[in-house]
């Protein structure tokens, strides 16, 4: 049954005779195939003696090769020193006390250095008012091994050397002789240095030394030099506060120089049944607002209003009703204080400061007596420089540790005529948007490289000193005018000759130096360099900017703020920082516009989420006088006072910065008469602006009491720790019974009754939300930057996040309620959302919550999460095979995956991407590769060696010894860590305290991290 | 006749090979003779040789060689250099000469920068005598250098292995005639028979034996799999050693002799790698801790030398020392010019384990040797253990931690003895194989 059918291809195979069938038939192609094309000419590929065969056999051989080399391990060459130094032990970290002075952060500080190297920067427990290591402090460390430092000066562009520099300053001064030459510092609050200036211009005469503070706290200086005749700021203790009412000061960020969080965090947790209450009167969220018992919106014109109302007897009428109310409440309260009681303010005005001061005349929270010395800038007189420099009457300009170039407000008519000066001369550790232009550039040394004495609060002096060699060909500013005033000794020695004649009084100055700062009663000559002249300060105080006149039609009252991360710009290139989330808005890399939501809908401007979930924003043109700053993002703040807008100074910086961290937008320019409230013009700018928000969730949706619980000082007070701290309930038997119940478990508990057994309790009242731990955490344990394009998907790599939750109603107890009462489908549209109008908000650091019942452990396929005896849930990150199994089942998402390589990879160019920024890194902490898991280890790098250390000296850990990187750099005492089975231990009594509760515990994972629930004092009268 | 011709031609070769072997057999053993004629201790004049070298090691040696400066100038010859009387006196007190101004006692305090020389009442006349005998010896070129010389080059094996390996060769070849000349006698004599017309019985065709392997279906399925296994096995066993450098021994910069060091002299392993005791690391010495002792010590004993490294050799590397840390051997002085030595790490932990020496060392009480092996007798350091995770895990299951009289322990060692109802408790039931102790 054959078939004859006949197939064919195509119609030419019917045409027997067809050349091409034949063709086909016999070769396989019909034309000659142009080998020759791509192969060259024939006869130089015949010549060439490699073959086809040859050539795979050198493939073959080359890949055999080479496989077998990568067996081979490489060469690893150990290099001692010839002569060790005797303090160094490799292997050994060496702790020196010395202090940061960069003119906007003063602290005492401890500097962890090993084998020479500075590799973290953490509190000096023994200093107290001294400043505080905030997160800045803590990441200055990586400022110190910033690539883009200068190498050695400068002049005109081209290197030199240091002999060259002085003679050619010494015949430009000499050239400059009789010339009006200014000497723009920032605040030393250094006796030495300021003796040094002193004879600087004993030689120059035509020298005149101002103090600028690049953000200035000038106002406040002034009307405390009026009443008590010394250029200084009150010192707070707001431990002894019993009602603190704010009027527009954001007295945990950096207001007056910062360094409050302490006392108050002190005076936050409930004792005895009392503690602090907080009013805030603010316009832009802030972090003090945030952790206020009470938030009222004021505009910052409304501000001045209710700040005369509650120091005097001025009137709140025309005031919104609401506001009335609460000033009225708060008068009460302060009233009622006494001398417990303290007022401050914020505004930049010198007769609300002195309104604010006569206040506290009485009250023992304020002390007047022993001022802080760390800001000293008058910006009338800076102004009258910067119009000098503008108007060409100031010839030479020299300028140290500030940038005015980029930070004076009319920029580019100053930069133009500071090309134009006969003398410029800048000392600076960057070739900034000032030395960039500077005829003369001497690079000087960082905080860490180098000398110095510093006067913070009067009567208490504190020491710098270098804990490394000078990295690169520079010297300090102190040590040139030694130099140039033909002194021969070094500035080291200085120092040492003004500390034994004034300071020491017979004291040590070996002591001085181990402690990092002496306690004396010497008085020391300040720098007043910028007495106070009549009519300056008249002056300073009619220039009101938005506190003279109402917001007018269309215009916006602004208030420009320093970010916890990024304060002044001075360390804009330091990736730690940059890509630290805002702790309200939770926004990295970026500054913007904080606007309320309605002022946003009349608009037109809008937030969303886009595809891939990351958060878009509108932009704005703001406009100030003949000022306009284009393309400002904006950001919806809920709790922005409609008709404000928020602005953050110290971003948008381009010279000396890496290209990825020049972020932001520079809001200098609208920092007119350098006051921090202006009156601007908004517009709607096209486009629509990129940032990387780590926290789009920004409601528990009714679930505070898994997430933070939260109650009143009434209720605490007054009723069983059942009522306001109930454990949760689970079922068995069909009987409810606490998850803390060993019934309620289905696991078998871990025997962790022998040897130390970690918890870290974090007090919910204390903790303000600043963000120390986080950068803290960040050096400790060499956790990478990933940039603004991986944090906006979500790719941070934070072992350690403070999240931020607004309530969705007025409170979160409504919120509760509403969850509860509103019908189903209409909870999205309430508790999911923040309300816009003035919510409560609360902050909760979250890590790796250790849990003894670990979710993460039972799923990973190889074992490599593992639970300790010591209650650490430990991650073998060699053994992780990265399925991300554990991240997708933990319920606090605290898991970090390694997306990518992120050290010497090009494409992740921050400090792990060079031999300088590696400097950096702790050598106990292996740096994690792609394609693993990592968390938080509860520091056990620092655990363990606590516990080897007690071993080695055959001794008991004493309680107070363990610690983690977060709970050491916590000033307010909000973290606590310690071993449970030392029955004495501080941690027992946190984890029996009445406030304890775990994080989401009804899932039964009984974590070994304890929070201490919030308690509000809202008490009304 | 072919046969014949083939027969003379085997017989000629053994006869030759046999010859081969006996020369250079004889040739090898004659080598054994250079036996080291040490030249007897000789009466020098007015005193004992051995006498004066015992007490010139004991009293002088620190700071005076025989041809070399060192605190002191060197002292051979120095009895004709110098009246004998005065040499006593001198040796006796310099100070009091150098007081009472004796010129030339004070030049010499001059020359050395006033280093003060330690005065020997108790030596008497006959004694430094005995010394001065002993520094008037002539220089003597030690003859072990001379023949040690070569061997110092490194060419390792003595002539013992070389002639193993040629009557080896020398049998095999042997052999290997013996099995051609067996062919050759087979063949022939096959020959012989066709020539005869001798007739071989045919033999019947059998399958050959690979065939039959290949057909039966089963031998090959196991064969297979022994095969997959065998071959799994051994890749297995290979992976496992990739990066375990067990045996390690590089190259150093400087020849540097454990052996020399904590052998012979007995020097303890924590006096130069000190922070053993503290640290996480057992540290490399830096070179300062070296020229403690080789301020003094320039050069080796002769005894120290082997006949693998001669004493040139040693010294060389001691100058090799002095040359990377800056020390001028004429001058008694530092350059400044330091040179830091380039050692190659031979314990190379990965970054991913973390381990604490201090730990080992200090608390456990750990010999060195435990991890390290007999150290005392390695000429070249090499890496004595695997250093692999399953040889620490070992050592924790086995060892018993030291807890006695150690307050640290003192609660934790009653809890765990009782949980445990052992008096002694082991590194992993005291959580010591928990991943997290290690690997952070």
């Amino acid at each position: 049954m054959a078939s004859n059918k006949k197939y064919w291809k195509s119609v030419e195979e019917l045409d027997e005779n067809s050349s091409v069938v034949k063709k086909l038939r016999d070769n396989e192609f019909v034309e000659e195939l142009p080998i020759d094309e791509f192969l060259g000419d024939k006869e130089s590929l015949e010549k060439s003696s490699t073959t086809r065969r040859d050539f795979l056999k050198y493939v073959g051989f080359t890949t055999a090769a080479a496989s077998l080399a990568a067996c081979e391990g490489p060469v690893v060459k150990s290099i001692p020193y010839v002569v060790a130094p005797e303090e160094i032990v490799p292997g050994v970290a060496n702790y020196y006390a010395s202090t940061m002075a960069d003119g906007f952060d003063f602290a005492n500080v401890l500097v962890k250095t090993r084998e020479g190297r500075p590799i973290k920067i953490e509190r000096n427990e023994l200093s107290v008012n001294n400043g505080s290591v905030n997160a800045r402090v803590q990441a200055s460390v990586l400022s110190l091994y910033d690539k883009n430092r200068l190498m050695s000066p400068l002049i005109d562009g081209a290197e030199t050397s240091w002999d060259d520099f002085d003679a050619a300053m010494a015949q430009k001064m000499n050239e400059m002789g009789g010339k009006d030459i200014v000497l723009l510092t920032q605040t030393f609050a250094s006796p030495s240095t300021s003796n040094l200036i002193k004879d600087f211009i004993a030689k120059y005469p035509n020298v005149r030394h101002v103090v600028y503070d690049t953000v200035s706290s000038s106002e406040a200086l002034d009307a405390f030099q009026n009443k008590y005749g010394t250029r200084a700021l009150p010192q707070y203790d707001f431990s002894k506060a019993e009602v603190i009412v704010s009027v527009g000061a954001d007295l945990l960020g950096d207001w007056q120089g910062g360094g409050h969080s302490a006392s108050y965090g002190k005076g936050r947790i409930p004792k005895n049944g009392k503690m602090s209450r907080h009013i805030q009167f603010e316009s832009n969220m802030t972090l003090s607002g945030g952790n206020a018992d009470k938030r009222v919106l004021a505009t910052p014109s409304q501000q001045m209003q209710v700040l005369k109302a509650l120091t005097g007897g001025g009137s709140t009428s025309g005031l919104p009703e609401k506001l009335q109310d609460a000033v009225a409440k708060a008068k009460a309260q302060l009233r009622k204080a006494g001398n417990k009681g303290v007022i401050i303010t914020g505004l930049p005005d010198v007769q609300a400061q002195a309104m604010a001061l006569n206040a506290n005349a009485s009250s023992v929270v304020m002390d007047a007596t022993k001022p802080k010395l760390t800001r000293k800038g008058n910006s009338a007189e800076v102004k009258r420089v910067m119009d000098g420099v503008i108007s060409g009457s100031i010839k030479g300009l020299i300028t140290v540790g500030v940038d005015p170039v980029y930070s004076f407000p009319n920029n580019e008519a100053f930069a133009e005529a500071y090309k134009n000066l006969d003398m410029s001369l800048a000392f600076s550790m960057k070739q900034d948007a000032t030395a960039s232009l500077a005829q003369m550039v001497a690079a000087t040394p960082h905080y860490l490289e180098s000398w110095g004495d510093i006067q913070m609060q009067k009567g208490s002096f504190s020491l710098m000193q270098p804990t490394i060699r000078p990295l690169f060909n520079t010297r300090q500013f102190q040590d040139c005018l030694l130099k140039w005033t033909g002194n021969s000794k070094n500035y080291y020695d200085y120092i040492k000759e003004t500390w034994n004649t004034s300071i020491l009084g017979g004291s040590s100055w070996n002591q001085a130096l181990h402690d990092g700062f002496i306690v004396t009663d010497a008085e020391v000559p300040t720098e007043d360099a910028t007495a106070i002249e009549d009519g300056m300060a008249m002056e300073s105080s009619t220039n009101n900017g938005a506190l003279s006149t109402t917001a007018q039609n269309g215009g916006f009252e602004l208030t420009l703020y320093t970010k916890t991360s990024m304060g002044d710009g001075q360390q804009a290139n330091n990736p730690w920082l940059q890509e630290m989330p805002d702790p309200i808005t939770r926004t990295s890399w970026d500054n913007y516009i904080a606007m309320s939501a309605a002022d946003a809908e009349d608009m037109g401007l809008v937030n969303k989420h886009v595809s891939n979930g990351a958060l878009n924003g509108s932009y704005v043109n703001v406009t100030l006088g003949d000022v306009t700053v284009e393309k400002v993002p904006v950001i919806i703040q809920p709790g922005q006072a409609k008709g404000s807008v928020g602005l953050a100074l110290g971003f948008g910086k381009t010279a000396a910065i890496q290209e990825e961290m020049q972020t932001g937008v520079n809001a200098y320019p609208l920092y007119q008469d350098f006051k921090s409230i202006q009156n601007v013009q908004l517009e709607k700018a096209s486009g629509m602006h990129e940032f990387a928000c780590v926290q789009l969730q920004n409601t528990m949706a009714g679930r505070s009491n898994d997430i933070i619980k939260e109650t009143t000082l009434e209720i605490f007070n007054t009723r069983e720790k059942g009522y306001y701290n109930a454990d949760p309930v689970t079922d068995y038997d069909h009987n409810p019974i606490s998850v803390r119940e060993e019934n309620a478990d289905i696991w078998q508990s871990f025997d962790d009754s022998i040897g130390p057994h970690f918890n870290l309790s974090i007090d919910l009242n204390a903790c303000t939300g600043c963000g120390a731990c986080v950068i803290a955490c960040h050096a400790e344990n060499n956790v990478p930057v990933v940039g603004k394009e991986e944090v906006r998907k979500f790719r941070d790599m934070h072992w350690l996040r403070i999240d931020r939750y607004y309530s969705s109603a007025d409170s979160f107890e409504q919120e509760i309620e509403d969850l509860e009462t509103l019908p189903a489908f209409e909870t999205y549209e309430k508790v999911e959302l923040p309300s816009q109008e003035n919510p409560e908000v609360a902050f909760q650091p979250v890590m790796c919550q250790h849990c003894n019942h670990a979710p993460c452990e039972t799923v990973c396929p190889v074992a490599a999460t593992s639970h300790g005896r010591q209650g650490q849930n430990q991650m073998a990150y060699n053994r992780c095979v990265g399925t991300r199994y554990c991240a997708n089942n933990c319920p606090y998402k605290v898991r970090r995956f390694n997306w990518f390589l992120y050290n010497e990879n090009d494409e992740f160019d921050y400090h792990m991407n060079n031999d300088l920024g590696r400097m950096v890194l702790n050598p106990d902490v292996v740096v994690r590769s792609r394609g693993v898991m990592e968390k938080c280890s509860m520091c056990i790098q620092i655990t363990q060696k606590t516990i080897l250390d007690a071993k080695r000296d055959g001794r008991k850990i004493k309680d107070g010894e363990f610690h983690t990187a977060c709970s050491r750099a916590c000033d307010t005492g909000a973290m606590v860590f310690g071993d449970i089975n030392d029955k004495d231990a501080e941690i027992v009594k946190k984890k029996n305290d009445d406030r304890m509760y775990h994080l989401l515990e009804a899932v039964g994972t009984k974590p070994n991290v304890l929070y201490q629930m919030k308690v509000k004092n809202t008490s009304e009268s | 006749m072919k046969k014949v011709k083939y027969r003379n031609l085997s017989s000629f070769l053994s006869f030759l090979l046999l010859a081969l072997l006996l020369t250079v057999s004889t040739s090898v053993s004659a080598q054994d003779e250079a036996a080291p004629d040490e030249a007897a201790a000789t009466e020098s004049a007015g005193g004992d040789v051995a006498a004066g070298e015992d007490l010139f090691k004991a009293n002088c040696a620190a700071c005076h060689k025989l041809d070399r400066k060192a605190t002191g100038p060197a002292l051979r010859g120095v009895a004709d250099k110098y009246d004998r009387d005065w040499l006593h006196s001198w040796i006796k007190d310099s100070q009091a000469m150098v007081k009472a101004g004796d010129p030339q006692a004070v030049k010499i305090f001059e020359e050395y920068n006033g280093a003060v020389m330690q005065s020997f009442p108790q030596l008497s006349d006959i004694d430094i005598d005995n010394i001065l005998a002993y520094t008037s010896q002539p220089k003597t070129e030690p003859q072990v250098a001379q023949t040690a010389a070569g061997g110092a080059q490194g060419t390792g094996d003595g002539g013992g292995g070389v002639t193993n390996d040629i009557v080896l060769g020398a049998l095999a070849l042997v052999f290997l005639l013996l099995v051609v000349m067996l062919f050759l006698v087979t063949n022939t004599l096959k020959r012989i028979a066709t020539a005869q017309g001798v007739e071989y019985p045919e033999k019947e065709k059998r399958t050959p034996i690979w065939k039959a392997f290949v057909q039966n279906q089963f031998l090959v399925l196991v064969t297979t799999i022994v095969l997959l296994l065998g071959a799994g096995y051994f890749a297995f066993g290979y992976m496992m050693q990739i990066g375990v450098d067990e045996g390690y021994a590089p190259v150093q910069p400087i020849h540097y002799s454990h052996k020399i060091h904590a052998g012979d002299n007995g020097i303890d392993c924590n006096y130069c790698h000190s922070s053993a005791r503290r640290s996480k690391h057992s540290g490399i010495p830096s070179l300062n801790v070296c020229m403690n002792c080789h301020k003094n010590i320039a050069e080796v004993a002769p005894e120290t030398a082997t006949e693998e490294y001669s004493k040139e050799f040693y010294d060389g590397e001691i100058s090799k020392l002095y040359d990377a840390v800056g020390w001028d051997v004429e001058e008694q002085a530092y350059t400044g010019e330091e040179k830091p030595v380039k050692w190659v790490r031979i314990h190379n932990l990965p970054d991913l384990a973390y381990f604490n020496h201090s730990q080992h060392v200090t608390v456990a009480g750990i010999a060195c040797q435990e991890c390290h092996g007999p150290v005392e007798e390695f000429e070249i350091m090499k890496q004595h253990a695997p250093l692999t995770m399953g040889w620490c895990i070992e050592c924790h299951r086995e060892t018993n931690v030291k807890m006695e009289s150690n307050e640290y322990y003192d609660k934790i060692h009653e809890q765990l003895a009782q949980k445990y109802g052992v008096e002694k408790v082991t590194v992993a039931q005291m959580g010591g194989i928990e991943c997290g102790k290690c690997h952070y």
